[in-house]
């Protein structure tokens, strides 16, 4: 019993990795995703990898998972069918969105409006009123409560949630309405959005809870069938999956709360780039995950991710905690065209995605996208995956050279330039999330994972100053790696809302001691050892009249020691750094947040047999690529073959199984102890941050 | 005397010939800087008029003044040809007096923050941007005192000053606007959000400077105008024809009961150039409905409208300017003379674009949308708190309304929301928790928006029960000429507003007032208009109908608008839905590509039985300039 599983489901590959937690060795395997029942990929992986590994499945003690499911159930519109309550004169509230027309001016008379997630026919109201400080105005009219009970029974929804005005005080009048639910429906899950999210703002707590509950039959259905398929197979260790914040949580939990599992996908890469980035000695890592419609990037900063108090899934903004991810719709599978009237060269953030894919794939596709001009270029040799695929080059240049014409450029320049917007794009989100937080770039080095990260790495690395560049051990799997190595988390939230003046440290102490206790109690349900539990706390502050909070991590001791003075010089220096300025405005204690992690895991990482230096015994074969406005000879190496230490100049390309990593030619890579390579400027050897 | 531009290195910037990917890079950089400025303001800023609805405007320009990102187009130009000063590097320039710079900005409460980009001694950019302030002093609480007859009672004007000067900052000048307003917290808070966000775009232009070289960036900014050029022209000459097309729209009244007043433009197309001539545009008010509309925001206007309607692909900026003509008599309500009140301009702002989408959409029915919420109503609430633990403070609420938008192309028009750009609604459970107020209601006005193949959007039915006494101002249009329908469509429902009285009583109050005195435990419900309807109401699904009358969007008798009968049980009934469809056509007349309604007249005659209110009356021009209503 010493073995962690980590399986990523993705849309097109479904990625394992095990971990023999007393050696630090591990395996990984990649097999094709079975979208009709994910499961039935996930259990040939199993099998696959625990035949390779030589161990019976049953050695495995945890089986931990992140899947994009809860994410599909929001975006493709198959959550259940959800009834709601509101507060009388609230009907609307999620018809009316906070009144959001997305774009800039004139946007709507072209802005195709979402249908709210709880169909208006299925959004009722009841009588009854809590005020601001959660004082009854009006009780609820219960027999009012039961009619609108029968008629969601009988309109057939699957799932009822009740959100009323200021419930996130007082949720007296929710939880008796829940009751008359439950004694009318019988069997149906009921969420309260006192207790899904106990804070203010009615529209993103409605539709927070809305979310949650559309998502819960999906996830749920899918976490038994995969429950009992494992036991089937004989896997009997514990499941858990990936939170969006990048904390694992129990299956059982995540039935309740799938809506903490929505980024669970992009949560995975970030939580392996941590992992690597521990063991390879970096602790500031900017991340660059590059997949076939969209990028995401986030930030790492001392071995820690931020997070962020809000989910993003399509033009869904919940309330719950992820990590700060940033997507940008720039991938492989990203078209190029060149609009007629202004002749300019877009890339994006149209999709080829799968299916029919870049040209060079053959599978039907015939616009040119990204891969086609990293094939056009150069930068993709022919065979993929291990020679198992071909790619369509004479296609890719075909296509890429109606860009060239539109242009009026060369084929060569047309897919370079394709690249370059590609890259500039990555870049942007890379901005968002550093520049523009206050980071600088420059202090952190860049990882590039996915299917196309490493190819891009080098480039972006180049824009964003962010060296070295690294393309870490597979690659292809880091999501599953990150699934594998993370630990568990949860956490809760309140609304504290009070001036810092009028707060006295004793009170905001025991509030937060007695967060403390329910968030280790919730780890300790599961089965985590006490001992083991670590908690932390976050308080968020903001100038009062401000509209964005900053959160602050903050630690007892600390707070008992500085006070409230020390959280607000924090605040203040976090202001400064993030506005340039500070005011004389009171402060104002938002929300408060207790986290509890169980423990980290620590592992002996197993080391890359050293080499002399010189990579020419991974050499697979000589090659030319169009690299700074010219053809250049380089070299393609295997990865499996290079050893610790070996010095590789650019311009270079090394495969993989599922991942090729591109050296550009001003830059030199090293491989390092773990496997990962690293690229810095050959004018700099260093590795620079 | 034009502004004196001080640089200390005297070298002019060379224009490169500059590849297609090298221009689309510094685009998109440019076009992340501005969403950066935005960013910035929305969480640094406090008022709720900026902090919740984003009631702000940036913008990025070229060393001339030229846009290149943004959205309200650039008035430095403009400025710059009036500015009796330096402009020097470590200067920033704030104002807010309209007639200071040829309204570019349209009242005093919007306040503007112009930075100008030096890199190694060179002007290189400006940055730029203004946004609402909550209250500047003046008359009334908020600052847009309906009763003013000139911009002296509207508050503090501040002409071109500036806040730093040479890197030093102007305290005294800071200290002497701040004791001007009610709320020098806000303003102060608003205006470091500003300052903050101009600066950030600022480092952003330098650092793109920096990365590809300064002539590459200038020569980059040249080429982005150009070729927006290029394609507005091309654009211009396949839509716009060259024999004259005109619309015209109201504004209901100007809050003193004379009305309605009217606003007319006339399109053609002269070789490459459009021609926009507002002439048969009434007069100006004596009241503070006038909109100082400045040439180059309005061919931005134009410019976005044509984009939005026509081809969304094209990104826009400056660089079409010299395609438009604008032309807009003096001394008209688009043109004030000096003093006139500008502070009520929302409305006549908000008409322009009714008035831009029926000029351009009327050759092309099928890009034509509906008349919809084109205004943002005001509300304003203000007076002594009595909360326990407040007794005694201040209280001040300036809040923008939404409603629907209108049946467009595309489909139906959103119910409730806003046509103003990245605006939001103030969450109700913030008003309860910071205002002695309850939201008894914040729903849709079922029916409001107008029948249609694609219904109109609903307007918004808010209920304020007020928990203090004070005092409350509405500010409101749309509520005796409806938001007309197109290509069959219907009309959307006018703007009401009804105070509930503590004995229950009700009464109709206008659409502009203020000084209303409110009681605790009073409500009012602030109903606002809704969308006009698109197409013909009779080929509206009946089914879907029928489900709009189970969410509550449509009535029962609303639903006979598109020839639907709805059965008790809330389905169609077909056979009596085709009858009465088959009736309804047989008896109207031909479509018409505008359903206005039944006309001023005819408005007038049935006002008061239809609003519960008097029929403005017709003003009258004594002269050119002023009104009937000074009397």
């Amino acid at each position: 019993m010493r073995y962690r599983l980590g399986v990523d489901v993705g849309g097109t590959f479904t990625d394992l990795l095990l971990f023999d937690t007393s050696t630090g060795n591990f395996w990984r395997h990649k097999t094709p995703s079975t979208p009709h029942d994910s499961s039935e990929g996930i259990l040939n992986g199993v099998n696959a990898i625990t035949a390779d590994a030589g161990i019976d499945p049953s050695e495995i003690e945890f089986f931990l998972h992140g899947t994009t499911v809860a994410t599909n159930a929001v975006l493709e519109g198959k959550g259940a069918r959800v009834g709601l309550i509101t507060t009388e004169g609230y009907r609307d509230i999620m018809q009316i969105a906070r009144s959001f027309v997305p774009g800039g001016l004139a946007a709507w008379i072209v802005w195709p409006k979402p249908k709210p997630l709880a169909a208006l026919e299925d959004t009722l109201t009841v009588a009854g009123r809590m005020d601001a400080d959660g004082n009854e105005v009006r009780p609820i009219d219960e027999a009012q409560a039961r009619g609108v009970m029968e008629q969601l029974k009988a309109q057939g929804v699957e799932a009822v949630t009740v959100s009323l005005i200021n419930a996130y005080v007082n949720g007296a009048h929710e939880k008796r309405i829940g009751e008359i639910a439950a004694e009318v429906f019988g069997d149906i899950p009921i969420s309260l959005s006192h207790e899904v999210l106990p804070e203010m703002q009615e529209y993103e707590r409605t539709l927070t809870t809305v979310a949650n509950a559309a998502v819960r039959p999906v996830v749920g259905n899918y976490i038994s069938n995969l429950r009992d398929k494992l036991k089937d197979a004989g896997v009997t260790g514990k499941l858990s999956l990936l939170r969006s914040d990048g904390g694992l949580m129990s299956s059982q939990k995540a039935e309740e709360h799938p809506v903490n599992i929505l980024m669970s996908g992009p949560a995975g890469g970030v939580t392996g780039a941590m992992w690597v980035a521990k063991n390879a000695g970096h602790k500031n890592i900017l991340t660059l995950d590059v997949g076939g419609t969209s990028t995401d990037v986030a930030l790492i900063e001392n071995l820690e991710p931020r997070r962020v108090r809000s989910t993003d899934v399509g033009h869904l903004s919940v309330r719950a905690s992820s990590l700060d991810v940033k997507t940008v719709g720039a991938g492989g599978g990203s078209i190029a065209h060149v609009p007629e009237l202004t002749g300019a060269l877009r890339v994006g953030p149209e999709s080829a995605g799968a299916v029919p894919g870049p040209v060079a794939y053959g599978k039907g596709g015939q616009v040119p996208t990204v891969t086609d001009a990293n094939v056009v270029l150069g930068y993709l040799p022919e065979d993929l995956l291990g020679g198992s695929f071909q790619l369509d080059r004479e296609g890719a240049t075909k296509a890429v050279q109606t860009i060239a014409d539109a242009l009026g450029v060369g084929l060569m320049e047309a897919a370079r330039g394709i690249i370059d917007i590609v890259n500039e794009n990555m870049f942007g989100a890379l901005r968002m999330i550093s520049v523009q937080q206050g980071y600088d770039p420059r202090h952190f080095a860049l990882m590039g994972f996915g299917g196309a990260g490493p190819l891009h790495v080098n480039a972006v690395a180049k824009l964003m100053g962010s060296w070295p560049a690294i393309s870490p051990v597979s690659p292809g799997v880091l999501c599953a790696l990150g699934d594998a190595t993370t630990r568990m988390r949860t956490e809760t939230a309140r609304s504290f809302s009070r001036l810092a003046t009028q707060t006295d440290v004793s009170e905001l102490v025991a509030l937060l001691n007695e967060m403390a206790a329910q968030t280790r109690a919730e780890l300790e349900a599961d089965g985590i050892p006490p001992d083991s539990i670590t908690s932390e706390f976050e308080v968020d502050v903001r100038y009062a009249g401000q509209a964005f909070e900053v959160p602050l991590t903050i630690d007892q001791t600390a707070l008992q020691e500085k006070g409230i003075d020390g959280i607000l010089a924090r605040f203040n220096e976090e202001h400064r750094r993030l506005f340039t300025f500070n005011m004389d405005t009171p402060h104002e204690i938002v929300n408060l947040r207790a986290v509890a992690m169980g423990e980290a895991l620590e592992l002996e990482t197993t080391e890359l047999e050293k080499g002399d230096g010189d990579p020419s015994a991974a050499k697979i074969r000589d090659h030319t690529l169009w690299m700074d406005g010219e053809e250049r000879a380089a070299i393609i190496y295997d990865r499996a073959k290079l050893r610790q230490g070996d010095m590789i100049d650019g311009p270079a390309i090394i495969t993989e199984m599922d991942s090729t990593t591109l050296i550009e030619n001003d830059c030199s890579a090293v491989i390092d102890a773990a496997g990962n390579i690293l690229i810095n400027p050959k004018s700099n050897s260093g590795t620079g941050s | 005397m034009p502004a004196q531009i001080v640089e200390t290195n005297a070298l002019s910037f060379n224009k490169l010939d500059l590849d297609p990917v090298t221009l689309d890079i510094i685009e998109n950089a440019l076009r992340n800087a501005r969403i950066e400025m935005d960013a910035t303001l929305v969480r640094t800023a406090m008022s709720p008029g900026i902090r919740e609805q984003g009631d702000a405007f940036p913008l990025i320009a070229d060393p001339a003044g030229k846009m290149i990102v943004g959205q309200f187009g650039s008035f430095i130009g403009g400025f710059l040809k009036s500015f009796d000063g330096t402009i020097e590097d470590g200067d920033m320039i704030f104002l807010s007096d309209p007639y200071s710079c040829e309204g570019a900005i349209s009242h005093s409460n919007d306040w503007l923050v112009m930075l100008p980009v030096f890199k190694d001694g060179r002007l290189i950019a400006y940055t730029a941007m203004f946004g609402h302030q909550s209250d500047i002093g003046g008359m009334v609480p908020g600052s847009m005192p309906i009763e003013a007859t000139s911009i002296f009672q509207e508050g503090v004007r501040i002409p071109p000053v500036k806040i730093w000067k040479k890197g030093e900052y102007n305290e005294d000048l800071m200290k002497l606007v701040m004791h001007q307003t009610r709320k020098p917290d806000w303003c102060q808070a608003d205006l470091n959000a500003l300052i903050a966000s101009c600066r950030v775009a600022a480092n952003r232009v330098v650092e793109i400077a920096g990365r590809f070289g300064d002539d590459v960036y200038y020569s980059a900014t040249q080429e982005l105008l150009a070729r927006n050029h290029r394609a507005m022209k091309a654009l211009i000459g396949q839509a716009i024809p060259t024999n004259k097309a005109s619309f015209e729209d109201y504004i209901c009244d100007d809050g003193k009961g004379f009305g309605p007043y009217k606003i007319k433009c006339t399109m053609w197309r002269d070789g490459e150039k459009v021609i926009l001539d507002f002439d048969g545009t009434d007069p100006q008010s004596i009241a503070s409905i006038n909109f100082y509309l400045n040439e180059n925001m309005f061919k931005m206007f134009f410019g976005i409208y044509m984009i939005m309607v026509f081809d969304p692909q094209i990104l826009f900026n400056d660089g079409f300017y010299d395609l438009i003509e604008v032309r807009i008599p003096e001394g008209s309500l688009l043109k004030p003379k000096f003093p006139a009140a500008l502070s009520g301009r929302t409305h006549a702002l908000g008409r322009i674009f009714d008035i831009l989408g029926g000029l351009l959409g009327q050759g092309t029915p099928e890009f034509l949308n509906a008349a919809g919420f084109s205004s943002s109503p005001h509300m304003f609430y203000s007076g002594w708190d009595n909360r326990k633990g407040r007794e005694g403070d201040w209280f001040q609420l300036f809040q923008i309304g939404f409603g629907g938008i209108p049946g467009r192309p595309l489909g139906d028009g959103p119910d409730g929301h806003s046509l103003w750009p990245g605006f939001t609604n103030v969450p109700n459970e913030f008003l309860e928790r910071y205002f002695p107020l309850r939201i008894e209601r914040y729903e849709t006005e079922p029916d409001s928006g107008g029948a249609g193949l694609h219904r109109g959007g609903n307007g918004i039915h808010m209920t304020y029960r007020f928990l203090a006494d004070g005092a409350v101002a509405i500010h409101d249009d749309r509520w005796f000429v409806p938001p007309w329908g197109v290509n069959g469509g219907h009309p959307g429902k006018r703007a009401t507003k009804v105070l509930e009285r503590l004995d229950g009583t009700t009464e109709i109050v206008g659409n502009k007032v203020e000084d209303v005195e409110v009681k605790e435990g009073e409500q009012l419900h602030f109903i606002t208009w809704g969308g006009g309807g698109w197409g013909d109401p009779l080929e509206r699904d009946p089914e879907l109908v029928a489900l709009e009358v189970r969410q509550g969007l449509v009535t029962i008798e609303g639903a006979r608008e598109y020839g639907v009968v709805i059965k008790a049980d809330h389905t169609a009934d077909t056979s009596a839905t085709d009858a009465l469809r088959t009736e309804i056509l047989s008896t109207r007349g031909e479509l018409e590509l505008f359903d206005y309604g039944p006309g001023i007249e005819a408005l007038r005659k049935a006002c008061e039985e239809e609003t519960g209110l008097p029929a403005p009356i017709q003003p009258v021009w004594k002269d050119r300039y002023i009104a009937e209503a000074a009397e």
